[in-house]
């Protein structure tokens, strides 16, 4: 373990020095306040007219509920309490289908879907959460009930952000499947209409289903017609794994990727899923390299920063950057799970590339040293590096591919030249989402 | 039932209590938990967090380690984090898992204080408590360990209870105002404008004024162990706050004339709450009462309503039918049809949401808060 300048447990490390098995020790956690990543509530709030209900103490209640009441939408999540006494009296169970019961009896409009969350102190406690449901289901006919998980305790099995992008289909009924209509699963937002990604799908007369794109719960229920799913980052890997195993409908993940290789490959691997031709992308390639090269004029040697919330593979975007000459000399992860390839390159050809922690303790007080003035791209980055240039993105964007590529440059160009609002910015929670603080 | 709510939020938890209290005394907080309680106090209840820095952690506790009880590691990162954090004590707490497995938080506290060397305090929260409990025992605890016999300072105040959960940031400054145009000393803020030092000189004043309940634990050991009486009361309001100016010169309680049919209904935090009723009768003759939804003891409440879930609240609200409540925003959802609402904001209910409007209501025009 790295002991320079007198921590117990640095914040840092040099690449040179990172094992990519455990870039650093873990210990306690500091909390930096960047609030754009998207939590559980939001995520379940795609789903159209859901109403979402979670079951948990208090301590845990209060984010959830206010995560909804800043999105502007409290009147679509209710919750029921658990107290000590509560988990030791025999009841869990009855305290939730009660409750569950209780609430729909008050709601001014009976929701199509509802999604009951249960927590890390009711999974510990063996809660039978199918009984509950069966139960709810022969209480509530009509209503589709999904089970939701507020688990962090148990993220390190599956993680909440995971199971969540994949509970959100939990409501879909097989239907045939179509071989002209395609879904995107697992993410957040919906995938930029540029990408090469959605004009080969678009272009080849497939009708694209994205859970972003749907107005309502019928709507939402047609995605069961695709034939094929596609999924682009690691959290939305299960969700299309799930769909594949209930529906039979094939999952074909293509993750995004800053690697020119690698978006090649993955558009053969579309094409060929889809059974059409792989268009030239030659001209996509081309531009991304200009846009890069455009932004470098710009930006020159100022030190570049990047974070993995803006982006699901930030070393590759870190070698790709230095690649084009660009001088990244921060990263700011604690893992790179599925980026070996641009870990081990970076560690060869930048090896002083310096690696921050994004929650040890240590961190706490780093935006008040002096720092030199930087480019960030993502929240996190400007927060540590208090930089005012930041790219404001979080899990690349909804961008992807060649274009996605090109669009960050050009981002990292005007994030250069204008500075931006870090604090009023950095404080919405839930990026893209409606809020209250605006 | 008790514990469901339709669409009110719930207030903030007893661990966020803790961290609030002790914000800005120069230790290191560590509460026991996977994520969300450091994620959730830091966005939704701390207004300190983007400018100020305060050592407060989480655990990051895992599934693993709470199944095997590795409380090792527990300790063990607390006393790395101390070795580079170097807190002037430390404080441990609990959250809804290890409840569930039981964690000896005394012993886990006594251990880290062995190994550091830094004093360290053990509060027993578990996330389904509110942020009152939580802000009390912190309260207490730093005052039964720092708190020194001393010389009496003249006129001297101690104010017990205050956290931006409860008083818009700035309301300390506003206090200390108030007690100087009033010929009183401050000796501490607990614990909103202070440092630690204030602490040991607690004992130095002659009267403590409880702003919150999260303050009463900490006064009642000081009038215990060092004679210092206390009084209940937020100086809000001309009238009130003379009427308070001159309960702390002669230490007698404070009596609230509160109406068992009022017009005017005030919910929030118990002492806050029925000063603002109280100020609205001495000042306006309103006939008005208070709805403390949080935990108070008996002998502040003394006539007020208590309701401390949706249902209850919007039926004690349905009875009385007021023509006004003072309320958070988000009371309106459960408000009867024909009863106005003016809108005071509590951070500890609505946190963000409306932190534009929050008031600080020190010495503050009754009139104005009711228009």
């Amino acid at each position: 373990m790295n002991k320079e300048k007198g921590f117990d447990r640095p914040p840092y490390i040099t690449i040179r020095d990172a094992d990519i098995n455990g870039i650093f020790q873990g210990g306690l956690e500091y909390n930096p306040p960047a609030r754009g990543m998207w939590n559980i509530v939001h995520t379940g709030m795609l789903v159209p007219e859901a109403h979402e209900i979670f079951a948990c103490a208090q301590g845990c209640l209060r984010g959830v509920i206010l995560t909804a009441a800043e999105m502007l939408a409290l009147d679509r999540l209710s919750w029921i309490s658990v107290s000590e006494q509560d988990m030791f009296d025999g009841t869990l169970e009855q305290d939730i289908t009660d409750g569950v019961d209780e609430i729909l009896s008050k709601l001014k409009k009976r929701p199509p879907v509802v999604l009951l969350y249960l927590s890390c102190i009711h999974l510990f406690a063996g809660v039978d959460f199918e009984a509950i449901l069966q139960t709810l289901r022969e209480h509530n006919p009509g209503i589709y009930f999904v089970d939701c998980y507020m688990t962090p305790t148990m993220r390190t099995t599956v993680s909440p952000v995971m199971k969540m992008s994949a509970q959100i289909y939990g409501a879909l009924n097989p239907l045939p499947p179509d071989k002209k209509c395609v879904a995107i699963v697992g993410n957040d937002r919906a995938t930029d209409e540029d990408s090469e990604l959605v004009r080969i799908i678009r272009q080849n007369g497939f009708t694209l289903f994205d859970i972003a794109y749907c107005k309502t719960f019928d709507e939402y229920l047609e995605m069961a017609k695709s034939s094929l799913n596609i999924s682009y980052i690691p959290t939305g890997v299960l969700a299309g794994d799930e769909l594949e195993k209930r529906f039979g409908i094939r999952h074909l993940h293509i993750p995004a990727s800053y690697d020119f290789n690698t978006i090649e490959y993955n558009y053969s691997l579309l094409c060929q899923a889809l059974g059409v031709e792989k268009p030239d992308l030659s001209k996509d390639i081309s531009e991304a390299s200009s846009a890069l090269d455009d932004a470098l004029s710009v930006i020159g040697d100022t030190p570049v920063a990047v974070d993995y919330t803006a982006v699901t593979r930030p070393f590759e975007l870190a070698a790709l950057l230095c690649k084009h000459g660009f001088n990244v000399k921060y990263v700011i992860a604690d893992s790179a799970g599925g980026e070996s390839e641009a870990f081990e390159w970076l560690k060869e050809n930048v090896p002083e590339l310096m690696i921050y922690s994004p929650v040890n303790v240590n961190m706490l007080t780093f935006p008040e040293k002096p720092h030199e003035s930087i480019l960030a791209i993502g929240q996190k980055a400007a927060h540590y590096f208090s930089s005012d240039n930041f790219v404001n993105i979080i899990v690349n964007g909804g961008y992807y591919g060649f274009s996605g590529i090109k669009k960050l440059a050009v981002l990292m160009k005007k994030a250069y030249l204008a500075p931006k609002d870090r604090k009023a910015l950095l404080r919405l929670k839930g990026m893209g989402c409606a809020s209250c603080l605006i | 039932m008790k514990n469901v709510s339709r669409i009110i939020p719930c207030y903030a938890a007893d661990t966020s209590g803790v961290c609030s209290a002790l914000y800005e005394l120069s230790g290191m907080t560590v509460v026991h938990d996977a994520s969300g309680c450091n994620s959730t106090y830091a966005t939704h209840d701390e207004p300190r967090w983007e400018d100020k820095r305060s050592d407060i952690y989480i655990s990051a506790l895992t599934e693993m380690d709470a199944i095997m009880g590795n409380d090792e590691k527990f300790i063990n990162d607390t006393v790395s984090a101390a070795k580079d954090r170097k807190p002037l004590f430390m404080t441990v707490c609990g959250s809804p898992m290890p409840m569930m497995t039981g964690v000896d938080f005394d012993a886990v506290a006594e251990e880290i204080e062995k190994r550091s060397g830094i004093r360290t305090f053990a509060m027993h929260t578990n996330g389904t408590r509110s942020y009152i409990e939580g802000a009390d025992e912190a309260f207490a605890a730093v005052v039964r360990e720092y708190a020194r016999p001393l010389e009496k300072i003249k006129n001297g105040v101690d104010v017990l209870g205050l956290t931006p959960l409860d008083f818009k940031l700035g309301s300390d400054v506003s206090i200390k105002k108030w007690l100087c145009e009033n010929g009183f000393e401050t000796v501490m803020t607990l614990a909103m404008g202070d440092t630690l030092e204030s602490v040991k000189k607690a004992a130095a004043a002659e009267v403590s004024l409880v702003v919150s309940a999260a303050g009463l634990s900490a006064a009642k050991y000081l009038k215990n162990e060092y004679d210092i009486p206390y009084i209940c009361g937020v100086p809000t309001g001309r009238a009130f706050s003379r009427k308070l100016a001159d309960a702390l010169k002669n230490g007698e309680k404070i009596a609230y004339p509160l109406s068992q049919t009022p017009d005017v209904l005030v919910i929030g935090e118990s002492i806050q709450a029925l000063s603002i009723a109280s100020s609205l009768t001495e000042e306006l003759g309103i006939s008005a009462n208070a709805v403390c939804t949080l935990p108070c003891d008996e002998e502040i409440r003394n006539g007020a309503f208590k309701a401390d879930c949706e249902e209850d609240i919007e039926a004690l609200l349905s009875e009385l039918s007021p023509e006004t409540v003072i309320a958070d925003p988000f009371y309106k959802y459960i408000l009867p049809e024909d009863t106005r609402l003016v809108a005071l904001p509590h951070f500890a209910f609505s946190g963000r949401c409306f932190e534009r409007d929050l008031k600080d209501i020190i010495n503050t025009d009754i009139g104005e808060l009711i228009k």
